[in-house]
């Protein structure tokens, strides 16, 4: 698989792909490469290169190349001819100028899976505009979905429209890949941020575009769900918070002994009346701790969890009996403490210490590689 | 086009959102997706009324999860129907199902016995909190997992209690995961013929999801996540990235150099945060300057500056005004589907185009059972 992508959304793609099992090449500018090297949160660096650059990128290879220069581009070309993937993330109408466009690379390799990640699509307004994680969440809706009724809109705290296309991406590329092993035919993929993040919302959506278009009601206090009734939602407790999932609001009065829940007894109300039985919720839960309320409410099957910051979910057993966790092992012996795949194979966890490339680090073996090709391509010529 | 996954056969167990959500991608992606209900009731999504829209006798959200598939209505304890479904997996390609851990294996459902039956099968589950460990038996819901995972204190501004993101998204994810796991082992066997197990929970998508913070985490001495006072949009980045009100609605502001955006908004205060450093480490008081000023324009003024001098900044829309823009229209993302008495419902299509064109499928969600006497005929 041939990379030609920058920051998450392509990069994490074939992050998947390559815990997978396959071969990720990164194809990248000479002098400063992918631009998610030097983007760094809270500064933090591992060499030359971001510790964000090195989450995304382990486990891959690196090929340095100026694609405007007819030799590169040239060796470049010898490597697609050879590749089963290849994706990019570039803005509408570059990949035609450099001449790597998908009609190209197809009459080079008519077998390839050619992946392309956009902001908006390729039509409309908005295909000129930056694909970037926050603007695609404020256009999408998605910001009205969080937090509480009189909040200002609250965005998803992760670059959820990145991650969520570059799945999709990796799920079309394996799918054309799956059809080339009937078919041996190639293939166009595109997914595009904005597509992505409206799939994200496709239950809420389907909602909206059948309930005559109503907005979503976000609760007054401690809500978790627009569209959800009472008591879905976080409860401030004496120690900490109470997260509470889908419940019959009876039998949750029941066990709580909480008698002001009986004036709810309407469940059609738990929808049209869920700031108030919130409220009620919210003043009893506030008098007893979290562990309380846990040890009161598991035992009788009722949805209910604590809700745990990174350094007691990182403590937690829980936690480490999942062995999310793995290290990866740099080449001047220093480690990064990493996750890894979701995703288990045959039972196996899919572990992979291999760290990022540093730029250009694959570029003498990839050559070695062609050459040897194309004596081979030679030699069977000669014979 | 060919879809990509013609030909095959998908034979689903699973109920409410992650499970199905990997049902509908790979229905979409062309696959024939054939869900085992109980008899009575069916998947339990069918009940789950969200904003207690109805429609046609089932929930929206079943009706935007299951369109493109089939239901075949089954006793897994009665001998009869369970010799049925057990002809249905000779002939599959892929089982999916999202029971607790254990009920597959008294069901004698398990991967072994499905594998002896037909060894090239993908199987594939999801738990929530994977097979081992305190939370192996605790419920698979989506607020539960986001709660334990940390994920909750990634959204909202300081002040805030814990805010979870507002949409089912450790189940979308784990969906999503299975999806690839599944597709990769179809690849596999389109190499050598092989099987596979594909196992994914809810909580190591969760994890997965986190994974550039969670690094973060592990590299920073281990300091709990910090949002900013006001206007937080991402706890690990600095200012301006965040949602401002203006006099007539909000902007988003990602990633910009504070001076330059000073310059551009006519805010001198601005001006004096040369050093880059400063926009992480003194945000709030970077973002409540800002705040302040944004207030005083309307949108649409700040966009015509900053748009043009390429910072990246965006307005911000709810469904009315996304669905009634010429952007929103251009990318065709929503679809008309009809069931099979007539009943049409409008929803939101695949997100994946594949050699061009959209994946799309007029069909929408079955009723309960409603092609089991079909199937039936089949495997006679």
């Amino acid at each position: 698989m041939l990379e030609f992508c920058q920051y998450l959304s392509g990069p994490s793609a074939g992050l998947r792909l390559a815990d997978l099992g396959a071969r990720v090449i990164k194809i990248e500018r000479p002098g400063s490469g992918e631009g998610g090297r030097k983007l760094a949160i809270k500064e933090l660096y591992s060499g030359e290169d971001s510790i964000l650059f090195h989450t995304i990128n382990r486990n891959k290879e690196s090929y340095v190349a100026d694609l405007k220069d007819p030799g590169s581009l040239k060796k470049v070309k010898k490597l697609i001819a050879r590749a089963d993937v290849m994706t990019h993330n570039f803005r509408p109408g570059i990949m035609e100028k450099i001449g790597l466009d998908y009609t190209a690379v197809k009459a080079i390799n008519p077998r390839i899976v050619y992946g392309v990640v956009s902001g908006y699509g390729k039509k409309g307004p908005w295909a000129a505009k930056p694909g970037q994680d926050l603007l695609v969440q404020a256009l999408s809706g998605l910001t009205w979905l969080s937090g509480n009724k009189d909040t200002a809109p609250v965005p998803f705290g992760l670059s959820v429209a990145d991650i969520l296309s570059g799945a999709h991406l990796a799920q079309g590329v394996l799918a054309a890949l799956v059809r080339r092993g009937k078919t041996g035919q190639g293939a166009l993929v595109e997914v595009s941020l904005l597509e992505s993040t409206l799939d994200l919302q496709f239950e809420v959506i389907t909602t909206y575009l059948n309930d005559g278009g109503q907005p979503p009601r976000r609760a007054k206090k401690g809500g978790a769900h627009a569209y959800l009734s009472a008591p879905y939602g976080v409860y401030r407790t004496s120690t900490g918070y109470l997260a509470l999932a889908m419940e019959k609001l009876d039998y949750l009065g029941e066990v709580l002994g909480c008698t002001e829940l009986e004036a709810f007894d309407d469940p059609s109300g738990w929808f049209t009346r869920k700031d108030e039985i919130m409220e009620v919720l919210a003043n009893f839960l506030s008098k007893k701790s979290t562990a309380d309320w846990l040890q009161l409410l598991e035992p009788h099957d009722i949805w209910c969890s604590e809700v745990l910051d990174y350094p007691a979910f990182m403590e937690h057993p829980g936690y480490k009996a999942l062995q999310m966790d793995q290290e990866i092992r740099l080449k001047d012996g220093t480690t990064i403490r990493t996750t890894r795949c979701p995703l288990r194979i045959d039972g196996q966890r899919i572990f992979n210490p291999r760290p990022a490339p540093g730029l250009g680090a694959h570029n003498r073996q990839i050559d070695a590689e062609l050459e040897i090709a194309s004596d081979n391509i030679k030699c069977g010529e000669n014979v | 086009m060919t879809k990509p996954l013609e030909d095959i056969l998908v034979v689903d167990f699973s109920q409410f959102l992650s499970g199905p959500s990997a049902g509908l991608r790979l229905a979409d992606l062309g696959a024939r997706v054939i869900k085992v209900e109980r008899r009575g009731t069916g998947d339990i999504c069918r009940q789950l009324y969200i904003s207690d829209l109805v429609m046609n006798g089932d929930s929206s959200v079943f009706h935007a999860i299951n369109r493109n598939k089939e239901s075949f209505v089954a006793d897994l304890k009665q001998a009869d129907d369970r010799e049925h479904v057990l002809e249905l997996l000779r002939r599959a390609d892929v089982l999916i199902h999202n029971f607790r851990p254990g009920v597959m294996h008294r069901l004698k459902l398990d991967y072994e016995l499905v594998k002896s039956l037909n060894p090239g099968i993908v199987y594939a589950e999801i738990t929530g909190y994977g097979s081992e460990g305190v939370w192996k038996d605790k419920p698979g819901q989506d607020l539960l997992v986001q709660s334990l995972s940390g994920l909750s204190w990634l959204s909202g501004s300081k002040e805030d209690m814990p805010v979870p993101m507002g949409i089912a998204v450790a189940d979308i994810l784990t969906g999503a995961h299975l999806v690839q796991g599944i597709l990769a082992c179809l690849v596999r066997r389109g190499v050598n013929g092989e099987g596979g197990l594909v196992q994914a929970s809810m909580l190591e998508s969760v994890v997965d999801f986190q994974f550039e913070t969670i690094t973060t985490w592990y590299q920073d001495g281990g300091q709990p996540a910090r949002r900013s006072r006001n206007n937080s949009a991402h706890a690990y980045l600095g200012a301006p990235y965040g949602i401002y009100q203006t006099s007539d609605g909000f902007l988003a502001l990602a990633m910009a150099s504070i001076p330059l955006l000073g310059k551009l908004i006519a805010c001198p205060e601005l001006e004096q945060y040369n050093d880059p450093a400063t926009w992480f480490d003194e945000r709030d008081e970077i973002k409540d300057i800002l705040s302040a000023h944004l207030r005083g324009g309307t949108t649409a003024r700040w966009l015509k500056v900053l748009e043009p001098a390429d910072i990246w900044c965006a307005d911000v829309f709810t469904w009315d005004k996304l669905m009634s823009h010429e952007g929103f229209r251009a990318i065709d993302m929503v679809q008309e589907v009809s069931m099979s008495d007539g009943f049409t419902y409008k929803t939101t299509r695949c997100p994946i185009l594949i050699d061009g064109e959209p994946l799309l499928s007029g069909r929408g969600a079955p009723k309960l059972g409603e092609h089991t006497e079909g199937i039936l005929n089949e495997l006679k």
